[in-house]
Parts: C-alpha cells; structure tokens; sequence
C-alpha cells in the first residue's frame, strides 16, 4: 500500500529545489522536499553571487526580504603574475533599486535556509536531516524515493540534489562527469569588520564588489574570485581538478599561495578564517547538459541538469538553479497529465529562455579554458602594463618595440593568433 | 589572529562536523590503490584527507570530508562513494 503520496517529491532544498516547491506549494500542489543537511544550506557553498531577477520569476519584489550581503557594485577582474597585480575596476553605479537586473553577494547557509523557509511558508513540506538512498522505479516509470528505511511517493520526482545527483545518475540520464566537465572550488570565509571592508574596496555600506581573478594558480587551469559580504570576505579558487592531476599539483597548496599572494593579502589582512570549505561547479555549460533532462515520473533542475554558465565575468549557476526550478513549477501545473511534464519543461526552459542563453554560451569553457589563460596571459598583461609605469633615469626603448618584445617573451606571435582565432570560433 | 597561510589540518578545524563513527560514507579499494601510479587523490582533495605513509600506501581519512565528490570523479577505483548519511557530514555555517 501506499501510505503517503505527493503530487511532487523534490530531492535537495536548494535555490532550484525551494524556487520550484515555493510556487508548486503556493499553486496548492502537495510538496514535500526531502534535504539532507541539518537545515537547508548546510551543504552549499556559493563563490558567490545571486543576480536577483530569477527571484522577481519565482514572486515579485521577494528579493527584498532574502538574507542578501551586499549590492554589487563595482565589477572587477584581476590579473595576477608571481609579484604583481592587474586590476579592472568598473563602477556600476549605486543606484541599485532603479537598476535591475542586479545582483547581491550571498552566502549559502543563510541563504538557502530562508529560502527553504519562504517555500515552507507557502505549504512545502521539508524534511531535513534525510538522505535520499534511491529511486523507486515501478513499469520504467519513477513513482518515488527510498530514503533509510522509507519509501515515498510522489506523481513526479525532481532531482535538486545538486552537481553530484545521485538520482541522475540512477535515472539513467546523467553520465559521470569527467575531470574536464567541472571545477573544484575551494574557498576561505574570512571575517572582516564592515567598515574595514568598505574602505579596502572603496564601496558604500551594503555595497560590494565582484572580483573575477586570473592567474595566481601556479599555471594550473581555473581561476579566483573574491566577493565581499556584510563583514566577511568570500575568497576562493575553482581549478580543473585534470589539470591538477596532470600537473600534480595539490589544490589545497595552491589555494594558500593565492590566498597569500601579494596583490591579494592586503585585502584580507588582519581578518580571521571562519570557515573553510569546498564544492564542485559544472564548468563545461551546455556541452555537459545531457540530452535528456526527464523520463517518466522524473525530471532534472539546476546543478544536476549542469545549468552554469562562466564566462569569466559572468558566473552563473543559482540564477539558473531557481529558473528551471520555476520552469519544471510551471511545467507541472500547466500538465494535463503527469507523462505531459518532461515535453512541458522543456518548453518552459525554452520560454525562459535558460536554453538558448546557454546555447548563446556554448563555447565560451573553450576560451576560459585555453591553457594559456591561467598564467602566460596574465604575466603578459602584468608586464606590459608594469612597462608603462616604469621609470629608472635611462633611455627607454620605443613603446611599440618594448611591447612586442614583451609580447614575444611570453608567447609566440602565432600562438596568440591561434588563441584569438579560437576564441572567435568559440563566440 | 590575522589570516594567514594554514595547512589543511586547521582549516578543517574550524568546520563543524558530526561524525558517523559507524559507517564510512567512502570506502578505498586498497589492492587498486597499490597499483595505481598517478594517484590523483593525493592532490585534488581540497580537504587534504589522502595521504601517503612511509611505505608509499595511501591512508584515507573520510572525518574530514567536505562532501565535494572530486575523488569520486578523478578515482575510478573506489569502493564506494556516497553522501554521508542524514545529519552527519559537513555542516557549511556560512558557505
């Protein structure tokens, strides 16, 4: 017998989980929404930021009572050789209430858990503190979750569960990753005072800053970010963990060098760690999506449908989360009968316009990918901006000839073409 | 005390943990391991949790996880691979 049943069963309480049980529960569908943290968030780790118009789709204006840090406002992307620091600063604006899209800074466990919480506020069921084991399969047909000793069921089963989705794999539609297809990410929350922070990033109280970082990663493939929030700093590297292992490099020594780096220290000095923690990101965007985002009784939101996208300046992954969580929400209530739902999410992923924007994208990991990018072009960019400021009382060479022998040191002429020519491909 | 450069050990001492004492949620072939010559494990974990002792075995310790499942995709070898369960883990206060 069935003792309980669902209309929906979603399996992880995060951004795409709370975003699709929020409107599901609003809508009077029965949910239940099954974590395995403690509370919602505990599990998660962002770099990060949210770029908020994906909550305005899930219900208007809620972005304002989200557990948010900081406004960003000033966009940054950093250069790093050994010694030296390169850094763009654009200025945004601070008009942030007249400017949207925008996007905050948050951090996960706060995050999620008031999420989580506004979606149990609408009638969601949350049962935290529960591992879902497996997939129930009846007539190649998903009806439910083993989780322990139990079993539930549900008239749909939407795996939220994350980069790792176990239930993915089960369901036969997501492969292993390989060691190219993601990022490790590491980071250090580092507490700082407000007005620390303030001063160091030249930003407003509840204004922040968004730091993209290449180089500093001891030529390993990845980056760095840097996010500040209400009175801590998220510092952090995402690298391939191929690229690791190829060049045996441990990512744990390298996150520390980063983190020490002489253009880096001054922003976190005198601050104290508060937390560590690491996370895998879905870094190849839409080449790693797989074919088949649903079967019957069973569909695929967020990290587990691999729904990122980087470009270098833009890092996108909750915003798509709580997307296709409202997509695979809307699915299913427009859904005549439940075998409509997975042709329904589709559309509606299409509608929102999540699969053409990272079709738009594809290529882009064959740019931020380029082996060249994690150090020869930095120490590139380094040096020939370092020429310009350069002062010592003799005789200095001809820019353009100072350039190009810079140029040369680093790179070969036709390398850089072959870059230039690839990441036009690529666009 | 002033952020500084920190070996793993301490870093992971600043996470909360609840340790399933009874079940390892991630379990080594240890016959693999000792014909495996790249050992990725050794440098991908951010959690520093494999090691190497003086007679070149590998010692794994899965107290320490961070639950980020980099060893499961870089090792083809293990036994098993699996969240801990319900409650127990890793719990991010800030994440």
């Amino acid at each position: 017998m069935e003792d309980e049943k669902f209309d929906v069963i979603i399996v992880g309480a995060g951004p795409a989980g709370s975003a699709c049980a929020y409107i599901l529960a609003r809508e009077g569908k029965s949910v239940l929404m099954i974590e395995r943290g403690d509370t919602a968030g505990s599990k998660n780790v962002t770099g990060g930021r949210l770029y908020t118009y994906a909550l305005e789709l899930v219900e208007s204006n809620l972005y304002k009572e989200a557990i948010l840090e900081r406004a960003v406002v000033r966009e940054q992307i950093m250069m790093l050789s050994d010694k030296t620091g390169l850094t763009i600063d654009y200025f945004a604006g601070t008009n942030m209430e007249e400017r949207m899209p925008q996007s905050y800074t948050i951090l996960r466990a706060p995050f999620d858990e008031w999420f989580a919480g506004k979606a149990e506020e609408q009638g969601a069921m949350i049962a935290a503190g529960i591992l879902v084991d497996e997939l129930i399969e009846k007539d190649g047909k998903i009806v439910g979750v083993k989780a322990g000793g139990d079993e539930m069921y549900a008239d749909l089963v939407i795996a939220a569960d994350g980069v790792n989705s176990s239930m993915a794999r089960q369901a036969g539609l997501k492969k292993e990753w390989n060691g190219h297809e993601v990022g490790i990410g590491v980071k250090e929350v580092i507490e700082l005072d407000p007005e620390t922070i303030q001063q160091r990033f030249n930003i407003g109280p509840d204004e922040g800053v968004a730091r993209a970082i290449l180089g500093g990663t001891d030529s390993v493939m990845g980056g760095g970010c840097l996010y500040t929030n209400k009175d801590t700093i998220s510092l952090g590297v995402v690298l391939s963990p191929a690229s690791l292992a190829a060049q045996k490099r441990s990512i744990a020594d390298i996150y520390q060098d980063f983190k020490m780096h002489p253009a880096i220290y001054p922003l976190i000095k005198d601050g104290t760690t508060v937390e560590y923690s690491a996370h895998l990101v879905p870094e190849n965007g839409w080449n790693s999506v797989p074919k088949k985002l649903y079967r019957d009784g069973f569909l695929m939101v967020g990290d587990a449908a691999g729904f990122v996208i980087n470009t270098g300046t833009m890092i996108r992954g909750i915003d798509l989360a709580i997307v296709s969580g409202v997509a695979a929400a809307r699915a299913v209530l427009k859904a005549a009968a439940p075998a409509d739902v997975g042709q329904l999410y589709m559309k509606e992923l299409n509608e929102l316009q999540l699969i053409s924007t990272m079709q738009l994208f594809a290529g882009w990991p064959q740019i931020t990918g380029l082996p060249r990018m994690s150090s020869v072009y930095p120490d590139l960019a380094n040096e020939m901006i370092g020429s310009l400021f350069y002062v010592d009382g003799k005789l200095p060479k001809r820019m353009d000839k100072s350039m190009l022998q810079i140029l040369r040191k680093h790179v070969g002429i036709g390398q850089v073409l072959a870059d230039a020519w690839k990441g036009f491909k690529a666009l | 005390m002033t952020v500084q450069k920190q070996g793993t050990d301490e870093l992971l001492g600043l996470d909360k943990f609840t340790v399933d004492e009874e079940n390892a949620h991630i379990v080594l072939d240890k016959t693999a391991c000792a014909v495996c010559n790249d050992k990725p494990c050794l440098v991908v974990c951010p959690a520093g949790l494999y090691k190497l002792n003086d007679k070149g075995e590998i010692l794994f310790d899965y107290a320490g996880c961070l639950e980020c499942g980099t060893c499961r995709i870089m090792c083809h070898q293990l036994k098993q691979w699996k969240y801990p369960t319900g409650t127990f883990g890793v719990s991010f206060r800030f994440g």
